[in-house]
């Protein structure tokens, strides 16, 4: 899932600075299940808000909301019902809800209550870690299912580098040696050979390289 | 202008705080009145979000009381309920009405003394504090609409003879 974490409160003030009456929209989605733009989170950010606003003795009026998605058309299509009442939509989506909401709500100043992470995986109630960086050419089946662009700080191929110390990486002594993982996997996969094969240059004009990117399924296409 | 009387919500676990408030009332302890005790299955069941609400609605403090530590009925309830304190209190500062207004208190069932003590102690404390002051900007504002509504302002005797030319106006046209 998409692992986002909310912005500071000033922050949030500063942007709303000037507006009275503004929705405050979550995802039910990835940011719900990482706990930062849920419905319990729109609910807590909205009454700090208030509360911020009721120190200043300025009122603000709020609309929580909290969509099925963000990053889907046809569960924005509600908001129309009311979103000419209001002067701005603060979005508790990942970046990509975000920029969906203001696409389709062209009048509307559309703000972020969040910052957009990484994709990652819940690794305990309340920690959450990277695990792919969306590079557009998985190499999974040749590293034991751990994965060298993401999990290894330099994101090199045939590692370690000689950072590797004990396990963990230069950068960070609580950080794990992606490579040192990717070794001990085989290992215990029996699939040490898999080593000896040098994977070749990464081809990265599948990544970010050619601009923003694009997947079409003519299939399912309208 | 009228003492300040703290209004303060206690949110207290039916296991532990709540029996102990009770405890406090057979022994016939004096606490102040300023303490609205609301009961709950267990401090576990609080949430931020309850917690900033009670400040909205016009609490100048709150407390949550839950059972010992290690002690808790539902085994952890009184420990999460103590991190979320703690968010609650980080958020409060944020938003200018003061972490201090808010604290997490553990007490068992049997201590209905220490109960009315935390009483005494927390509305001495938002007492020290004043109110809250999300409410003082409220007042301000208040208390300036009042100001304005009285004051005979030059922009009210500017308006007077405006409309009458625009009566005098209507009545030519008529």
């Amino acid at each position: 899932m998409i692992i986002a974490e909310g912005k500071p409160i000033q922050d949030i003030l500063t942007m709303i600075e000037g507006f009275s009456k503004i929705i405050v929209a979550g995802c039910k989605g990835c940011v719900t299940v990482c706990s930062t733009g849920g419905e319990k989170e729109v609910g807590i950010l909205a009454s700090a808000l208030r509360l911020a606003r009721q120190v200043q003795g300025k009122s603000l009026e709020i609309k929580e909301v909290t969509l099925e998605r963000q990053c889907d058309v046809e569960y924005l299509e509600p908001m129309r019902e009311y979103a000419d009442q209001y002067q701005a939509i603060l979005s508790l989506a990942c970046g990509a809800g975000i920029q969906f909401v203001a696409e389709k709500f062209r009048q509307h100043p559309v703000l972020p209550a969040v910052d957009t992470k990484f994709i990652g995986v819940t690794e305990e109630q309340g920690v959450w870690t990277e695990r792919c960086q969306a590079c557009g050419d998985c190499v999974l089946d040749r590293t034991g299912g751990i994965c060298p662009v993401s999990r290894c700080s330099k994101s090199i191929f045939n590692g370690p580098c000689g950072g590797s110390k004990k396990g963990k990486c230069e950068i960070d002594p609580e950080v794990d040696c992606g490579w040192q993982l990717i070794y001990d996997r085989l290992r215990e996969l029996g699939q040490l050979a898999k080593l000896e094969t040098i994977l070749p240059v990464k081809d990265w004009s599948r990544s970010r390289d050619g601009g923003p990117r694009k997947r079409i399924r003519e299939d399912l296409k309208t | 202008m009228e003492a300040f009387e703290p209004k303060i919500v206690a949110f207290c676990c039916h296991f532990c705080a709540y029996t102990a408030a009770d405890l406090a009332g057979t022994m016939r302890l004096q606490y102040p009145a300023n303490i609205r005790i609301i009961r709950i299955p267990c401090t576990g069941k609080v949430d931020v979000r309850i917690l900033l609400e009670s400040f909205e609605k016009g609490a100048d403090g709150v407390y949550v009381a839950g059972c010992l530590e290690g002690d808790c009925h539902y085994l952890k309830g009184n420990l999460r309920a103590k991190k979320r304190v703690n968010l609650a209190k980080r958020i409060l500062e944020d938003t200018g009405i003061g972490g201090e207004r808010l604290e997490m208190y553990n007490m068992s069932a049997a201590m209905g003394p220490r109960f009315a003590e935390v009483a005494r102690e927390m509305t001495e404390k938002i007492r020290k504090l004043g109110p809250s002051p999300a409410k003082k900007a409220e007042c301000r504002a208040q208390s300036a609409e009042r100001k304005e509504n009285n004051r005979p302002t030059q922009s009210a005797e500017l308006r007077a003879p405006r409309a009458k030319s625009v009566e005098a106006r209507e009545e030519r046209q008529a």
